[in-house]
């Protein structure tokens, strides 16, 4: 019989031990894929974070570090002047990357550091279990806001690439989805973007993935869509905020 | 072999590294340390190596954790605020068992402390620091010279025991200059690093660095076998010196600087009569217990005077060490005050009377 | 024998430089030397100094409490110092800058109007190595060609004209 859908040989063969409806499943995948397509699977080394993905280094064929929480910029930045002809990625939650993190994600960015991070934004504190993230939006109720975000008292959402696009080091960062097959697809092909443009050498790419939680959030899957797309994309447009390729492909 | 080039401290400590195959320094600029930093940068990107000035002690511990567990001989370098900081890196480098060399210019402290020579940071160097079951190796250099033999050893240790080994010495150790011989070094005999996350090359299984184990069972046995090389350490690693303890009826104890303004107040003490013997611990971890029991041997009617420029961090392991066979007396400054020669030999007059 | 010196004055002076000389012509010869200066903010235009060990067994104690040589080149040097050189020492002042005269009487003093010296050379920034030149003579530490050699190696052979001015202004100390 013909095989016609199977694993990307990057991702292993191991359960995920994601909630059932987490997108984690479907990035994972697509990173896969792209390292299978750019078939750099034994050259790459992916560093993993601390938050729902901490388990990343089980569910990738190549080489993988796992970083404390929110060190994965600083990490993959040793990996890779160690390493420069090899590809390093992180794979970071909004914790990770914008609270914990956020000094080394912002230099990691600004030193343009030929890497690539994969950001999954959905806006809450998943492992632990569902709390207040950088990212969680005005009026939201978390474990730790319980009467909603009050940015009077708890702070503003922070835009993650449009924050990091304003640098100089950057040079390429998008922000996309995977609620929809279209998504999927302009999801993989801005990882693969990413990517691509680490080993040509062009600096510090980042592909920011809004995503859900439908299990904090306390939603179906289809409701945490549908809620992520009124809420969450309002605030976080999606779109290219960086590309230095796009005037030399103009 | 080479001549002897006179040399400050920070800088022959770099110089070394880079000699032992050191091409990764991760840095973040601190008083009294800097000149490492400052070196670093000038002599790496000529050699096709990395200097990277990190964005704190934070990042930086955790660039040596990423290029560490890609296989290449990497160090950091801060003093002693910077050290703290760098403490999470340090456990889970530990945890990960990536090799590494940190270096710790001592400085005074608490919090920040001053910037003048102390040696206040023993019980973080050798007692933890960081959380979890996990040791450092501990190498306190007494001279310009040995920091730059003890560098070499630093990396061969740490390669060959996969740990972080730190190398602490204060500002006075890191500021002086001595004239200096750089050895050849061969690190040929240590094994290959099977593994390093290197790249698969699609040609072996994946290796992962990490030091998250849910399992308590797995951690246990991993924490097991990371105990049974610090035991091999402990048997191999020791490195001390001794000078006339048998017959001493006090034995000064004292590492890096201190050790050696207690051995000119041990000569002073000798032209007075007194018999004075020192042990100066060379590894703080493992710490060389096997020093006191040569200095016990013959007799255990003797005072052992810990002389430290903290207030006694090191007393703990000389108790343990006489477990109560002797006498233990402590003298220290602190805040970054040098003890003087003249005030050990009040201390030495003090415990062996009048002559 | 063992040299103990401690060479002070205001940062800018050339008192670590000094000392290095010093150092560098006793590694030369074959001797133990350490060279241990002062550093932190009181190097940023404050005072600067550093304790230099010549001697021919190995060096205990880089910190020099009771130096047998004290070369001063500001005021406040004097005061820091003058009480800790052991009887029978020997201390460098720099006359130009240093109006008070030493208490001590029982110690060798040396006075040297270096910096006057230099400027009148055309070598106002080599005060210091006239005073090194006279601490090298009054104490034996070394012979001058030891000196001049010294000095011969530690500046770059590229910088030619530097050199020879180091050399003028050590030998005019060393002739004082």
């Amino acid at each position: 019989m013909e095989k016609v859908f199977k694993k990307p040989h990057a991702l292993s063969d191991v359960s995920f031990h994601y909630c059932p409806g987490c997108p984690h499943g479907i990035v994972h995948r697509l990173v896969a894929e792209v390292i299978d397509e750019l078939g750099i699977e034994g050259d790459t080394i992916g560093v993993a974070p601390v938050g729902c993905s901490v388990f990343a280094y089980n569910y990738f064929e190549c080489d993988m570090q796992e970083a404390a929480h929110g060190r994965a910029p600083a990490v993959a930045t040793g990996i890779k002047r160690a390493l420069p002809d090899k590809v390093v990625f992180t794979y970071q939650g909004d914790g990770d990357l914008a609270a914990i993190g956020t000094a080394e994600t912002v230099h990691v960015a600004a030193r343009g550091e030929n890497v690539t991070t994969i950001f999954i934004n959905n806006a809450i504190y998943g492992m632990t279990g569902g709390q207040m993230a950088p990212t969680t939006l005005a009026g939201q109720v978390t474990q730790t806001s319980p009467y909603g975000r009050d940015p009077k008292t708890q702070g503003n959402p922070i835009r993650v690439s449009e924050m990091l696009a304003t640098l100089d080091g950057p040079a390429y960062i998008e922000r996309v989805t995977v609620d929809t097959v279209p998504n999927i697809k302009k999801a993989k092909a801005a990882i693969k973007k990413a990517f691509r443009l680490q080993m040509e050498g062009k600096g510090f790419t980042l592909v920011e993935v809004v995503s859900t939680c439908p299990t904090n959030w306390g939603m179906s899957p289809q409701e945490s869509f549908k809620w992520m797309r009124e809420n969450m994309l309002p605030h976080y447009p999606l779109g290219v905020y960086k590309d230095i390729t796009a005037k030399e492909e103009a | 072999m080479g001549d002897k080039v006179l040399m400050k401290g920070n800088e022959a400590l770099a110089e070394a590294a880079i000699r032992a195959g050191c091409r990764h320094f991760f840095g973040y600029p601190i008083t009294p340390q800097t000149e490492v930093s400052a070196y670093m940068a000038k002599k790496m990107p000529k050699i096709g190596g990395t200097f990277l000035q990190a964005e704190s002690e934070v990042s930086a511990i955790n660039m040596v954790y990423g290029a560490g567990g890609a296989g290449v001989r990497v160090m950091t370098s801060s003093s002693s605020p910077g050290i703290s900081l760098k403490q999470e890196g340090i456990s889970y480098i530990a945890g990960a068992d990536v090799p590494c060399v940190i270096v710790n210019i001592v400085r005074g402290g608490p919090g920040l402390g001053g910037i003048q020579p102390a040696q206040s940071d023993y019980f973080q160097a050798t007692k933890g620091g960081g959380h979890g079951d996990y040791h450092l190796v501990v190498l306190a250099p007494s001279s310009i010279q040995e920091m730059v033999d003890l560098t070499s050893d630093a990396f061969d240790i740490g390669d060959k025991y996969r740990c972080p080994v730190m190398i602490m010495g204060d500002g006075m150790l890191g500021q002086m200059m001595e004239p200096v011989e750089f050895k050849d070094t061969d690190a040929s005999s240590l094994p290959e690093k099977e593994w390093a996350t290197s790249g698969t090359g699609m040609k072996r299984k994946k290796n992962v660095i990490n030091s998250l184990f849910i399992e308590a069972s797995e951690l246990e046995d991993l924490v097991l076998e990371r105990q049974k090389r610090y035991d091999e350490i402990c048997k191999n690693e020791v490195r001390y010196e001794a000078v006339d303890v048998e017959d001493a009826d006090i034995v000064l104890v004292a590492y890096g600087t201190t050790s050696r303004i207690a051995k000119t107040a041990m000569a002073k003490a000798k032209e007075k009569g007194y018999k004075v013997g020192i042990i100066r611990p060379i590894t703080l971890w493992p710490f060389p217990f096997e020093a006191f029991e040569k200095a016990l041997s013959k007799n255990t009617d003797k005072t052992f005077l810990a002389v430290e420029m903290s207030m006694g961090q090191m007393v703990e392991d000389v108790r343990l060490a006489v477990n109560g066979r002797a006498n233990v007396e402590f003298f220290g400054r602190t805040g970054g005050i040098v003890p003087t020669p003249k005030e050990i030999l009040a201390k030495i007059e003090e415990i062996g009377g009048a002559k | 024998m063992t040299y103990e010196t401690i060479f002070a004055g205001f940062g800018g002076q050339g008192i670590l430089f000094s000392g290095k000389v010093v150092a560098y012509a006793g590694m030369l010869e074959g001797l133990n030397v350490s060279h241990l200066p002062s550093y932190g903010p009181e190097m940023r235009g404050g005072t600067a100094n550093c304790s230099v060990i010549v001697s021919d067994e190995p060096v205990a104690s880089p910190l020099i409490t009771e130096p047998t040589a004290l070369v001063v080149m500001n005021g406040p040097s004097l005061d820091k110092f003058e009480k800790a050189v052991v009887p029978g020492g020997k201390i460098f002042i720099d006359s130009t800058l240093i109006s008070r005269k030493c208490e001590r009487d029982d110690v060798d003093v040396y006075t040297i109007p270096a910096t006057q010296m230099a400027l009148d050379m055309g070598i106002a920034k080599l005060a210091n190595m006239i005073i090194v030149g006279k601490l090298i003579k009054e104490t034996n530490m070394f012979t001058w060609e030891q000196l001049e050699g010294a000095i011969t190696k530690l500046v770059p052979a590229s910088k030619a004209a530097m050199l020879e001015s180091n050399i003028k202004a050590l030998r005019a100390g060393y002739e004082y």
